[in-house]
């Protein structure tokens, strides 16, 4: 149902524009039909490794190298990497989180895991790099990689998770 | 040319390793054949849509509209409407980036575009909700308590520094025309 609300919206203003003006619309299909074919030889490759990385990077791979750490530095650090190169959906990354927490996982590693999943695309590099040009892009998901980084370490302080270890 | 060449030898390539799969009963390779089908099949509903608007936002959207809210005369305002631009795009990188392309086009200044980018990796609303609704309301706030700042700080400072520089963002057809 969600789905179909994008689709649904995107026809409801290209039909309004055809009302408004018929050749600004058709122009706007033709720039999007080329912007979308030119993009395809980079957005390929990247949906071949994702899927890749999906089925070896998987959930019970995840759980087992998040979940049996026992440094909580060493625990987040490597979870930040797991998340930098994994490729996974919301709505399974999400429920994945929830299952560690509740097998014991520290708010810290799940945070650091999540949110550089989120910033950081090792293996989306090569549609980054199409736009921003590769120097660009290693700085910025160098800069996200950083920012993900201490959002974790101030979750674990949010949480007492850090504090505990110090003292 | 070498991404070209790379390309066109992926996909023999992993038709080759899916075909291995299938042959062998080897589960690892099925699967990751069965998540690029289902993935690819989301793309293929998603896409075309997000271009369908990018092209409208194009066509009707001024430069100047574009340029007086996001452009480099603007100061910290442009920097939350691009968080909130951000929080309702859908479809994460693969439409945030080539609309971010379609802004810089229409004057939005790099700081801005910067912002634009890494917010909606963090901060797209769908996303955020089934984030509290899993791990927890306090988690997603503390992120995003850290994390928007210092997007915003680290995105004008990397943005003001890449504007001195005349950076350009580009897209893949452009490159192939210069």
């Amino acid at each position: 149902m969600l789905s179909l609300i994008f689709p649904g919206i995107t026809l409801l203003l290209l039909g309004i524009s055809f009302l408004f003006n018929k050749k600004k619309s058709v122009q706007a299909l033709q720039k999007g039909a080329k912007r979308f074919l030119s993009l395809l030889p980079v957005f390929i490759p990247v949906i071949i490794i994702s899927s890749l990385s999906m089925s070896y990077l998987n959930k019970d791979i995840l759980q087992n190298t998040l979940g049996h750490n026992s440094d909580k530095l060493l625990a987040t650090l490597s979870a930040s990497l797991a998340g930098s190169v994994a490729v996974i959906p919301g709505f399974i990354a999400f429920p994945l989180g929830a299952l560690l927490k509740s097998n014991g996982v520290l708010y810290m590693v799940i945070s650091a895991f999540t949110t550089s999943l989120m910033m950081v695309g090792v293996l989306t590099f090569p549609l980054e790099q199409a736009y921003l040009q590769t120097r660009i892009a290693i700085i910025r998901n160098f800069i996200s990689f950083l920012i993900a980084l201490i959002v974790a370490v101030a979750t674990g302080i949010a949480f007492g998770e850090i504090r505990t270890s110090l003292i | 040319m070498k991404k070209k060449i790379l390309f066109f030898l992926s996909l023999p390539v992993y038709l080759l390793f899916a075909v291995y799969s299938y042959q062998t009963d080897y589960k690892a390779g099925i699967k990751a054949v069965e998540n690029l089908l289902s993935f690819s099949g989301h793309m293929l509903l998603f896409l075309p849509f997000a271009f369908i608007l990018i092209g409208l936002f194009e066509v009707w959207i001024k430069r100047q509209t574009v340029e007086q809210y996001l452009g480099r005369s603007t100061g910290f305002s442009a920097y939350l409407l691009a968080v909130a631009l951000a929080g309702t795009t859908v479809g994460g990188l693969y439409m945030a980036f080539p609309l971010s392309y379609s802004l810089f086009k229409k004057g939005a200044k790099l700081g801005v575009i910067f912002t634009y980018l890494s917010a909606a990796c963090i901060c797209r609303i769908p996303m955020t909700v089934f984030e509290a609704s899993f791990i927890g309301i306090k988690f997603t706030i503390v992120r995003f308590i850290i994390s928007l700042p210092l997007v915003i700080v680290s995105s004008a400072l990397l943005g003001n520094y890449l504007e001195k520089k005349n950076y350009r963002l580009q897209h893949p057809e452009i490159k192939k025309e210069k």
